[in-house]
């Protein structure tokens, strides 16, 4: 397609925005479907065939329902953090390649600016927390900064592992080196690190911390802290945070999809393209949901502990380990 | 330092109950649990209806473990009276208890890793309970408030149809509890929460009475069952779990144990179950008690209950007074949150399995 | 080093097993009952609002009014008035009024009954708009049911 640059960015630009929604609408029913599965019950049924429709029904629910500012809150911010929160998902979507061709915007940087606009994130929850002025939202903002702070090191190593590997942060570039037989997907790379495996798990763990996901969903912990940083948000407001919750799982998926599991190439060396990344990226994302309804949730101390104590060193020996084997071979 | 209210609506008080706690950060210096939100005056209702109209509120103290309250209030009834239920009434009265106390537990079991922040538990849990449900109900009635034992017996006899669900749910339910163990007990999470978490000794249960799997998660096997042996109890073979931990995982294990150890108690009474009728035959129309002071200890899914009554020879109670082990046991909480961080003051107000209507009564 | 790495390996491993648990329930049928599209049975014994038994012999109500259920109602629910007419023996219900609201189920009212003429009914879809719906008498609804 030969489209001038302008138009080609409007085309993609829509189709981002269409596939967070659509995502952020739809994981929701899959985390409900899925829950109900693992849990011996149907989950939703009533709204349209096999409950499709209830994502629609539930945001108009919610839209319809009255935006309440604390009268004690930051108003400004608290009207900013859900937009905050989203926004950099989207961001992020830009430069994911979903195929050969399609990518919104080439970017040779690619790896930095998801890393960069995924942190973000962190920040608006933890601006929600302190513009409610709320003593379960305070608590809860402390936490995600101290958890975000804790799973981004090990998260950066991993990344800095692939990078050494790749030799490259244009995302495009990094699948295309993946090319051929699942093999030689990077998870698979036992050559350059026979620790590869174990790189991906604690990749796959600092997502599911970064995102808030349980088992680590130490921002929201209903049993404790009620609903955390969003214990004052009401219908929308809260509804986007929650949207944003799905937006962060599905980039989080596609990075480790793109970084481990060859991107859009096919794990039997023909017939690449975009339903490849979405299948993978879906399985990824069946994990997610799985992981969360099958845990408890950790303790705060215990899953700092796991991050300094456990992840990081460990991330470290990998980095190491990839290093001397690039320079030994 | 800050003041937190935690409840009286709040997910992890299971009810009405309202801890004010004074917080350093995450860390508590100071819970205060203040119950009182659900006081329905169980007591004083006593005194204003007869004997026998007393019957249906025992089952409404603790919801969950109904049975044990029903057989705590008619046992002592009996015992002043003199009267003594047929055998066919004591074993199923032991069977039922047992069943009452297996669910109780598995409620417990999920509404404790529901606060852990695990989901699914709850509803595995549910399901078993359920079995455990429609086997009371086709002989009750009732799905909750049983109200199923009379002065002098039962109020109605079980079927073979309960005979064989209950056998079938004891062969259900072996393999469900170890599949519990893969899912819940050894998962590295829930052990990294709960072992060495919220160390209650066993000299501030003494001190406030706690009793329950709360005293035998911390290392004393006191059980109403063996200490004062009531029903047919003395005559089935069972062990009492004890865990001298006394941290969290001590009492979860208590429970998860006692749950085997209920299975094995029904199995017996069902094999030992006599024919025979189900009421005594000189049960008075009219229940006048002789005048006195009598005492009647069951031992319930939380602990000791127990019912004294005095009488003055009336048709109506003088007083009736209930010690209810929720109380007793949420006691301890204030001493032993001190220094505690929020989620693991949770995880121990969890462990100790409050059910807040026992508590107001 | 040896003891945290096969402390690790220990934890990772009961994680998964915990995964293995609930992806086996995952392919497993549901278990729940689709109400209200199904609905459970409610088993012979079930404890629902008592209601008046109709004699078959002669099609009227049992009961004769005697007040027993009313005594041995630990709620006061229940009033019952009959008189007697003409050539009866006993005296026949005319009103008989429960009070829902107050009811805990307890069955004492039944088993007061010496003549059987009270029993519990299956019904359990009692919700309604106020609270008068709750006080209902029994005979009339007997006697609808007739007609």
């Amino acid at each position: 397609m030969n489209l001038p640059e302008p138009y080609r960015l409007l085309i993609f630009l829509a189709g981002t925005l269409a596939f967070v929604g659509f995502h952020a609408a739809y994981l929701v029913w899959v985390e409900r479907k899925g829950a109900g599965r693992f849990q011996r019950r149907p989950g939703p049924t009533e709204a349209g065939y096999a409950g499709l429709l209830q994502p629609i029904a539930d945001a108009l629910k919610l839209l319809s329902k009255q935006v309440i500012v604390p009268p004690t809150s930051d108003a400004v911010l608290f009207r900013a953090a859900p937009m905050m929160v989203m926004a950099p998902a989207l961001m992020c979507l830009a430069v994911i390649p979903f195929g050969e061709t399609l990518v919104a915007r080439k970017v040779n940087f690619g790896l930095v600016m998801v890393f960069a606009f995924g942190s973000i994130n962190v920040m608006a929850i933890m601006l929600s927390g302190w513009a409610s002025r709320n003593k379960y939202a305070i608590i809860s903002a402390a936490r995600i900064v101290s958890q975000n702070v804790a799973y981004e090191i090990p998260m950066l190593l991993v990344a800095i592992t692939l990078l050494m590997m790749m030799g490259t942060m244009d995302l495009q570039e990094i699948v295309r080196k993946q090319a051929g037989w699942f093999w030689n997907w990077n998870l698979f790379q036992l050559a350059a690190n026979p620790l590869m495996p174990v790189t991906f798990l604690i990749f796959y763990i600092c997502m599911l911390a970064e995102t808030n996901r349980a088992p680590f969903d130490m921002a929201e912990a209903e049993s404790e802290l009620v609903a955390g940083a969003f214990t004052e948000y009401a219908g929308m407001g809260f509804g986007v945070f929650f949207m944003a919750e799905y937006a962060n799982v599905v980039v989080g998926c596609s990075l480790a999809t793109i970084l481990f599991l060859g991107g859009w190439q096919s794990p039997i060396g023909w017939l690449p393209g975009p339903w490849w990344f979405l299948a993978k990226m879906y399985f990824l994302i069946f994990c997610v949901v799985w992981v969360r309804w099958t845990f408890p949730r950790t303790q705060f101390y215990g899953l700092l502990n796991l991050s300094w104590k456990i992840l990081i060193p460990v991330s470290l020996f990998t980095l190491v380990l990839t290093s001397v084997m690039l320079k030994l071979f | 330092m800050f003041t937190l209210n935690l409840g009286p609506q709040h997910p992890a008080t299971h009810g009405v109950l309202r801890v004010k706690m004074t917080m350093d950060g995450e860390y508590i210096r100071r819970a205060e649990p203040v119950p009182g939100y659900i006081h329905r005056m169980h007591e004083k209702m006593g005194e204003n209806r007869t004997w026998a109209q007393y019957l249906p509120n025992t089952s409404r103290v603790d919801y969950l473990s109904a049975m044990h309250y029903t057989h705590a209030y008619v046992g002592v009834v009996e015992r002043a009276l003199g009267l003594k239920p047929p055998p066919r009434a004591e074993y199923i009265r032991v069977i039922t208890s047992e069943l009452n106390r297996i669910s109780s537990h598995l409620v417990w079991l999920g509404a404790f890793l529901l606060d852990l922040g695990g989901f699914t538990p709850l509803l595995y849990a549910f399901d078993d309970r359920e079995k455990i449900l429609d086997l009371l109900e086709g002989i009750t009635g009732a799905r909750l408030t049983y109200c199923y034992y009379r002065f002098g017996g039962l109020c109605n006899d079980v079927d073979d149809t309960f005979v064989r669900g209950a056998q079938e749910f004891v062969a259900y339910m072996r393999p469900r509890l170890s599949m519990y163990q893969t899912l819940v007990t050894d998962n590295i999470i829930l052990q990294k929460r709960l072992v060495g978490i919220g160390l209650i000794t066993s000299e501030q249960c003494r001190k406030y009475g706690a009793t329950g799997p709360v005293i035998r998660g911390s290392g004393v096997a006191y059980d109403v069952r063996r200490v004062e042996p009531y029903s047919v109890y003395p005559e089935l073979d069972f062990d009492i779990p004890v865990f001298p931990e006394g941290d969290s995982m001590a009492r979860y294990r208590v429970r998860m144990e006692e749950m085997a150890q209920s299975l094995r108690i029904i199995e017996q009474a069902l094999a030992r179950l006599p024919d025979g009728p189900v009421m005594a035959a000189n049960v008075p129309r009219v229940l006048k008690l002789p005048a006195g002071d009598y005492c009647y200890a069951v031992e319930a899914a939380r602990g000791r209950f127990m019912v004294r009554i005095v009488s003055d020879g009336g048709e109506v109670p003088y007083r009736v007074k209930l010690r209810t082990p929720s109380f007793s046991n949420l006691s301890l909480f204030e001493e032993t949150s001190r220094g505690l961080l929020l989620p693991d003051a949770i995880a121990l107000l969890g462990s100790l399995d409050l059910v807040i209507p026992d508590v107001d009564r | 080093m040896k003891v945290p790495l096969r402390d690790l390996g220990r934890g990772l491993w009961s994680l998964l097993s915990g995964m293995r648990v609930t992806l086996g329930q995952f392919f497993k049928p549901t278990v729940t009952v689709h109400y209200p599209h199904q609905a459970l049975k409610m088993p012979p014994r079930f404890r629902g609002h008592i209601e008046l038994v109709r004699d078959p012999e002669t099609g009227k109500a049992i009961c004769y009014a005697c007040k027993l259920c009313e005594r041995a109602c630990p709620s006061d629910c229940i009033t019952v008035e009959g008189v007697k007419l003409e050539g009866d023996k006993k005296k026949s219900v005319t009103e008989y009024r429960l009070d829902f609201t107050k009811c805990s189920l307890c069955g004492a009212c039944v088993e007061a009954c010496k003549s059987n003429a009270i029993r519990f009914s299956h019904e359990y879809n009692l919700a309604g708009r106020s609270k008068e719906q709750f006080i209902m008498d029994l005979f009339k609804r007997l006697e609808a049911e007739g007609k």
